[in-house]
């Protein structure tokens, strides 16, 4: 029962936090571009701000643009009882039921995302088309990047649930697995193009040759616009936690007693911030890339989970 | 034997269906209609019926039809699991179509093409699709196998007077006929092995691996044919779409899968000693059938032509599915053969239930809109609310998206494709990841597809006057397609009571099922055990409501007021967003066009009209066309037909037209002969 418990407080966590590990990227790519940041805790405020404000809805919209948001955030809170945050596999305790499993959150996220493609489609707008589509490209060639690292390391934990993956690596010897390697380098690759960060989009352009992701969310407003922000945070946030408690799993709790909890809480926060510091960088260092050399660099990314599956399978490593 | 009884009483009903029509007077054609359809319902009602009971009691019933043979020939049937199956989902389609057909075929009331024959050819293909799941003995296999794709041949030909069709229609005559040539080769190996032509003989034979190889190879090409794989798909996308959309529900849904049904009693209880060289065949035609399909769909903008190319998709993942049971039945995992086996077989019923409710769909905005294609549609979710939402439920499912049905099947041939490192072989190790990489990628095209297809069809605003002039379905139509949703629904958050059914299937053919502790929970599917790998899509159903919900009742006193504000959407300053300037379905899958620009033939025709430079005011002359071609048949079919072509050129030469050439051909024939002879 209390493993339940311990999923609803990680869900709430993931609700809480996201918005302030947006507010920290933000700090640090002002601090590098010698520029004054603005509050740490700006995204509460520009979160409530937008649930305060009136909605406003083109004439085409059909009851698709309005369900949207609240689905693409259903689906990540729903994504964050799945991962886990700050206690994972907990051996003791009798046949553990997850809601889902890798594939399940990879199923998921595609849903929300096949939902916002609808309605960016749904305003009948250019923008919402333009978006629409490149959003398609880019997905569905991420897509079976992502699978394919979650296989690389399910086939190592030999689980597909990620309770038991971060658990198997926290607790298993450290061994080192070339397959790793590739697998953390594709998952950064992919974490980009998910979360729709340059050098594939632009969280802050609204410049119509380059939006993606923006292009698809024009039309929104008010609390609709607020969930979809949130929504995006907490799936940033997901993504950030997936990298540091699958490779680096150091400190996450693996029972329930209270220090191991609070240690790994504080590490988790020691990891995201690492993280972020990290994605901050990397777009402060890299320009956006073509739409058509996108393709490039996904490939790349399937290239390298191809390479980790093999190098695991193959050499048989671990 | 009461399960018999029951079946021989749907297919009565259906030879009834078939046949009633023919004694009512033409003027009553209502009643007709409804005689026709309430007949075909019952039928379908009766197949589920002892499909069902068959399933769930696990039994295996023979009958002998000794009117029907002929002196060393016995004509038998049988009912075990894996035939009650593929009746239960020949008869949920046949219900759904039932309640479709009577409103969807007013517009033929008054035409030309005669609904008597359309009856007449409907009702038969369904008992012939009956009877080949039933036919227990090559002579009743091939006799309602020819009798299927012969009375199909005659429903795709339904608009004859349509060039496209007769030209779909021959198409499809001479692969449906090579397949079942191909497929009664495959039969005569084992005849010949094992003395006797019912299929307990054929199971006893042993066959020496080079005939086992050869009837493996001929049956696969069978098989496959009849069911679409890359490049023998060739016929799908032509005749499917020329159909009327009832019609294409049927052969889309159902026929396909009873070539599958075929495929997996040829190879899991026929032909005895599996090879694992086999699976790795099959599961390499079905990836690139799977990915193959889910491309060429997405350069479509015919909404029919584009569901038939996905249903080429969705046969690889079936495959996908059966390659990999043979791989672990082959190499000692018969209960992940199991595991691999039942995804395939959920795949088929789910697919059944999607892409029938997509082509009634599709039947109903043609039947409104009078439009097949995707550029000329939008704006559909305002006049046609309920089938939108229908059809939002089909395109969710089939892009096997959670928490429906496709996403449970696939998820199980994933959980089969991550058991696979256990296989210690090289092969199998370097081409299964491969196969899953393309299974995943496929997944995410169908997305794009289908995304496409509603984006551009149901939202946005309409693209032609007919179009924001359609009106809604009639109300048994949308019920049809209500219940096929409703289906898709159910099979996707209950996926745990179906699993434990279709259970029995592999438990009957291989002797081997899933653990039987890991059926009993049924909030979870947990195939293999609970700490590999678990997925309760009830609670994932539950919780996106609940969550929805909540966030909704939350948001909502924060708001000024409750009603929001309707404006324009924003077009820059410049004025007057119109129907035009909305991207299309062709715009929409460009950039994947760009990306995989070597799977298809593209041609883009521009043509740009002189106008006299001084005019100030441009009027728009130039024109673009875009034409994209299915590269297979453009390499492998187009030469052939080259080559037939030339041939048959040459023989004309024999074809003078003159009586005394005849003549001549006809003594040197006899002088030959006797030759010959003496």
């Amino acid at each position: 029962m209390k493993i339940y418990l311990m999923e609803i407080c990680q869900a709430l966590l993931f609700l809480i936090l996201s918005p302030l590990l947006a507010g920290w990227i933000k700090t640090i790519k002002c601090v590098l571009q010698n520029r004054r940041p603005p509050s740490i805790f700006q995204a509460y405020r520009n979160l409530i701000k937008l649930f305060l404000k009136q909605v406003i809805v083109p004439q085409e919209a059909s009851w698709i643009f309005r369900f949207t948001p609240y689905l693409i955030f259903s689906v990540v809170v729903l994504l964050s009882f799945i991962v886990p945050l700050i206690i994972a596999n907990v051996s003791s305790s009798s046949a553990y039921f997850s809601l889902g499993d890798v594939i399940v959150l990879v199923g998921l996220l595609a849903l929300g995302r096949f939902f916002l493609v609808l309605s960016g489609l749904d305003i009948g707008t250019t923008f919402g088309g333009m978006g629409s589509s490149r959003e398609m490209m880019i997905s569905s060639l991420a897509e079976p990047s992502t699978l394919l690292v979650f296989f690389t390391l399910a086939i190592i934990a030999s689980s597909t649930n990620l309770s038991y993956i971060v658990g198997h690596f926290a607790t298993s010897q450290f061994i080192f697995r070339p397959s790793f390697i590739f697998a953390l380098l594709a998952l950064c690759m992919i974490t980009l193009a998910e979360t729709g960060r340059i050098p594939l989009d632009n969280p802050t352009t609204h410049l119509e040759l380059t939006m993606v992701h923006e292009a698809m969310i024009l039309e929104y407003s008010g609390r609709y616009l607020g969930l979809i922000e949130w929504s995006a945070q907490i799936k940033l946030m997901i993504y950030f936690v997936l990298i540091s408690n699958i490779f680096f799993p150091w400190g996450i709790a693996t029972d329930l007693a209270w220090h191991s909890l609070a240690i790994s809480f504080l590490l988790i926060i020691i990891k995201l911030a690492i993280c972020g510091v990290v994605l901050a960088v990397t777009e402060m260092s890299t320009a956006k890339l073509r739409l058509f050399k996108a393709p490039n660099f996904l490939s790349l990314a399937f290239v390298l989970c191809l390479l980790a599956i093999f190098s695991h399978v193959i050499l048989g490593v671990g | 034997m009461l399960f018999f009884n029951i079946v021989i009483v749907g297919l009565f009903f259906a030879v009834l269906s078939a046949l009633l029509p023919f004694f009512i007077p033409a003027r009553w054609s209502l009643l007709s209609k409804l005689t026709h359809f309430s007949l075909l319902g019952l039928a379908g009602l009766a197949l589920v019926m002892s499909g069902f009971l068959t399933l769930i009691m696990k039994s295996s019933l023979y009958l002998t039809l000794s009117p029907l043979s002929i002196s060393f020939i016995k004509a038998s049937l049988h009912l075990d699991p894996l035939s009650g199956f593929f009746l239960c989902l020949i008869g949920i389609i046949t219900i759904a179509i039932a309640f479709y057909g009577p409103s969807y075929l007013k517009g033929y009331e008054n035409s030309k093409y005669s609904l008597k024959a359309m009856f007449f050819f409907t009702g038969l293909f369904l008992v012939s699709m009956s009877l080949v799941v039933l036919a227990n003995d090559l002579f009743s296999f091939m006799f309602s196998w020819e009798l299927m794709s012969l009375t199909s041949y005659f429903l795709v030909m339904s608009h004859y007077e349509e060039a496209e069709t007769r030209k779909a229609g021959l198409v499809y005559l001479l692969m449906a006929h090579l397949s079942g040539l191909c497929i009664l080769f495959a039969f005569g190996i084992l005849v010949k092995f094992g003395n006797g032509f019912d299929f307990q003989s054929m199971q006893a034979a042993h066959l020496p691996i080079i005939w086992a190889n050869l009837a493996f190879i001929l049956a696969f090409l069978g098989f496959g044919m009849k069911s679409g794989l890359v490049p023998l798909h060739v016929w799908l996308p032509r005749a499917h779409p020329v159909a009327p959309s009832h019609i294409s529900a049927l052969m889309s849904g159902v026929m396909i899968k009873i070539a599958v049904y075929g495929f997996i009693r040829f190879n899991f209880s026929l032909i005895g000693q599996l090879h694992w060289q086999w699976g790795i065949i099959v599961l390499f035609i079905g990836s690139i059938s799977a990915v193959l399909g889910v491309l060429y769909a997405l350069m479509q903008h015919n909404l029919k032509q584009l569901l038939a190319y996905h249903s080429v998709e969705n046969i690889g993942i079936i495959f996908i599915g059966l390659g990999l049971a043979i791989l672990f039945i082959c190499k000692g995992y018969p209960m992940l053969g199991a595991l691999a086996m039942i995804a395939a077989l959920y795949h088929s019923l789910n697919h059944a239930v999607f892409k029938s409710l997509l082509f009634l769909g599709a039947g109903s905005i043609y039947q409104s809109t009078h439009e097949h294609d995707l550029n000329l549609m939008g704006g559909l979710i305002q006049r046609m609310p309920q089938i939108a939402f229908f059809f939002l439920i089909g395109c969710v499912s089939i892009s096997a998206l959670p928490p429906f049905n496709g996403f449970v099947s696939e998820w199980l041939t994933f959980q089969a494709f991550l058991q696979v490192p256990l296989i210690r072989s090289n092969t199998v190790r370097f081409i299964v990841p491969i196969a899953a990489a393309m299974l995943a990628l496929t997944g995410a095209l169908a997305a794009a597809c289908f995304a496409k297809v509603y984006g551009i069809t149901f939202l946005g605003k309409p693209r032609t006057d007919r179009v924001a002039e359609a009106c809604e379905s009639g109300i048994m139509m949308r019920f049809s397609l209500g219940l096929l949703a409703l289906f898709c629904l159910l099979l996707g958050i209950l996926p745990t009571f179906l699993i434990r059914w279709i259970n029995t299937i592999p438990m009957s053919l291989l002797n081997v099922g899933l653990a039987p502790n890991n059926l009993n929970h049924w909030l979870w599917i947990t195939p293999i055990d609970p700490n590999v790998s678990s997925y309760s899509a009830l609670l994932v159903f539950i919780g996106v409501i609940i969550i929805c919900v909540v966030s909704w009742i939350v948001l909502r006193p924060l708001q000024h007021s409750f009603s929001f504000k309707k404006v324009t959407a924003w077009d820059c300053g410049f004025g007057g967003l119109n129907k035009r300037m909305q991207y299309t379905a062709t715009a929409f899958a460009m950039p994947i066009r760009r990306v995989f620009k070597n799977i298809w033939t593209v041609e883009e025709l521009k043509t740009n009209e002189d106008e006299p430079k001084n005019k100030i005011v441009v009027r728009d002359m130039s024109t673009y066309e875009l034409h994209v071609q299915d590269n297979i048949w453009l390499y492998i079919y187009e030469p052939i037909q080259t080559v037939v072509d030339k041939i048959s050129k040459l023989v004309s030469y024999l074809q003078q037209g003159n009586i005394r050439v005849y003549l001549a051909y006809s003594f040197f024939t006899l002088l030959l002969l006797l030759l010959v002879v003496l």
